[in-house]
């Protein structure tokens, strides 16, 4: 497994935080964990270098992952704990909410995980998680010039994406 | 009808000090509950780390596909957390509810010792009246 920092990756400065925006922050992994994607607009607090927070970052939602499967009360068959699962299988979760922030999960059935953080008192974004994929698709995947695996660096899929997250409630 | 699945509670260095299922499909066995408890524990140290914003104190709601998750932590570290239904409302009040009983009926036992198991009969009485009623309320609605 290959990681790559990320503060290169987003080259324009992030947004100013007055501006209605909740959002804080956007992660996009592929199924190896590389960090294709990180967007930020809004974090005062910084603890760690970027690219310990995209590891964090990602084991955390692996971690999670084979939590929800293993806790799952509605199936009998559960597996082990800690078998890594194929994206779809398994019980998986789609947000938490701590008191300082909202996180929005999403893993397409290729592996692509989409993660959204907010503030705590927003409402359910599975279907803005969904138009961010479509946005990654249109931009990103029928884009000829890009390669499978490697970071995200078009101004157009930024701007669209900063577009569509700033008109979020 | 269960509305709540199991109940945990883990010690601050995440060992799990209580479990008690109401009924999810498939038996887990007590190595799982304490491996789950001990994960729990640290995923809810990670998200901490992970906050946007300075004075994050841990998930307190994790919304998987089948189950909510709600998680109370007292300020001694204890950890409280249910596994219900999706949706299930006034999970927190109950989770605070449950902290009072132990407070109650589990730190003020003399036989008790601190960080360990727990096995009290008053605390297991008083738990299953409080899940129950719970119940009924939801079933009242």
């Amino acid at each position: 497994m290959q990681f790559f920092g990320g503060s290169e990756i987003s080259p324009s400065p992030p947004a100013p935080a007055a501006s209605g925006n909740n959002a804080h922050m956007l992660y996009i992994f592929n199924r190896n964990g590389v960090c294709l994607l990180y967007r930020e607009w809004n974090r005062p607090l910084k603890t760690l270098s970027s690219q310990q927070d995209h590891k964090l970052m990602f084991g955390l939602l692996f971690s999670l992952k084979s939590l929800t499967a293993k806790m799952d009360p509605t199936s009998v068959e559960k597996g082990n704990l800690g078998v890594p699962q194929l994206p779809g299988q398994g019980c998986s979760f789609h947000s938490f909410r701590t008191n300082t922030y909202k996180l929005s999960f999403m893993e397409t059935p290729s592996g692509i995980k989409i993660i959204l953080v907010t503030h705590p008192r927003t409402s359910d974004l599975r279907d803005s998680l969904k138009y961010i994929y479509n946005l990654y698709v249109e931009y990103v995947v029928k884009n000829p010039l890009y390669s499978p695996g490697t970071p995200i660096r078009y101004e157009l899929f930024n701007k669209a994406v900063d577009q569509y997250v700033r008109g979020l409630g | 009808m269960a509305a709540i699945y199991s109940l945990y509670i883990i010690n601050k260095s995440g060992g799990l000090i209580f479990y008690k299922d109401y009924g999810s499909a498939g038996r887990m066995d007590t190595n799982d509950s304490l491996r789950l408890a001990s994960l729990w524990h640290s995923m809810h140290a990670i998200s901490q780390q992970l906050s946007p914003v300075s004075g994050c104190s841990g998930i307190e709601l994790l919304q998987a596909d089948t189950f909510d998750l709600h998680c109370f932590q007292s300020l001694t570290g204890t950890k409280f957390f249910v596994v219900c239904e999706p949706g299930t409302l006034h999970m927190e009040s109950l989770l605070k509810h449950i902290y009072e009983l132990y407070t109650d009926y589990v730190l003020k036992n003399p036989f008790y010792e601190m960080e360990m198991p727990i096995r009290c009969e008053l605390f297991d009485i008083n738990l299953a009246q409080a899940v129950q009623k719970d119940r009924v309320a939801l079933l009242g609605r």
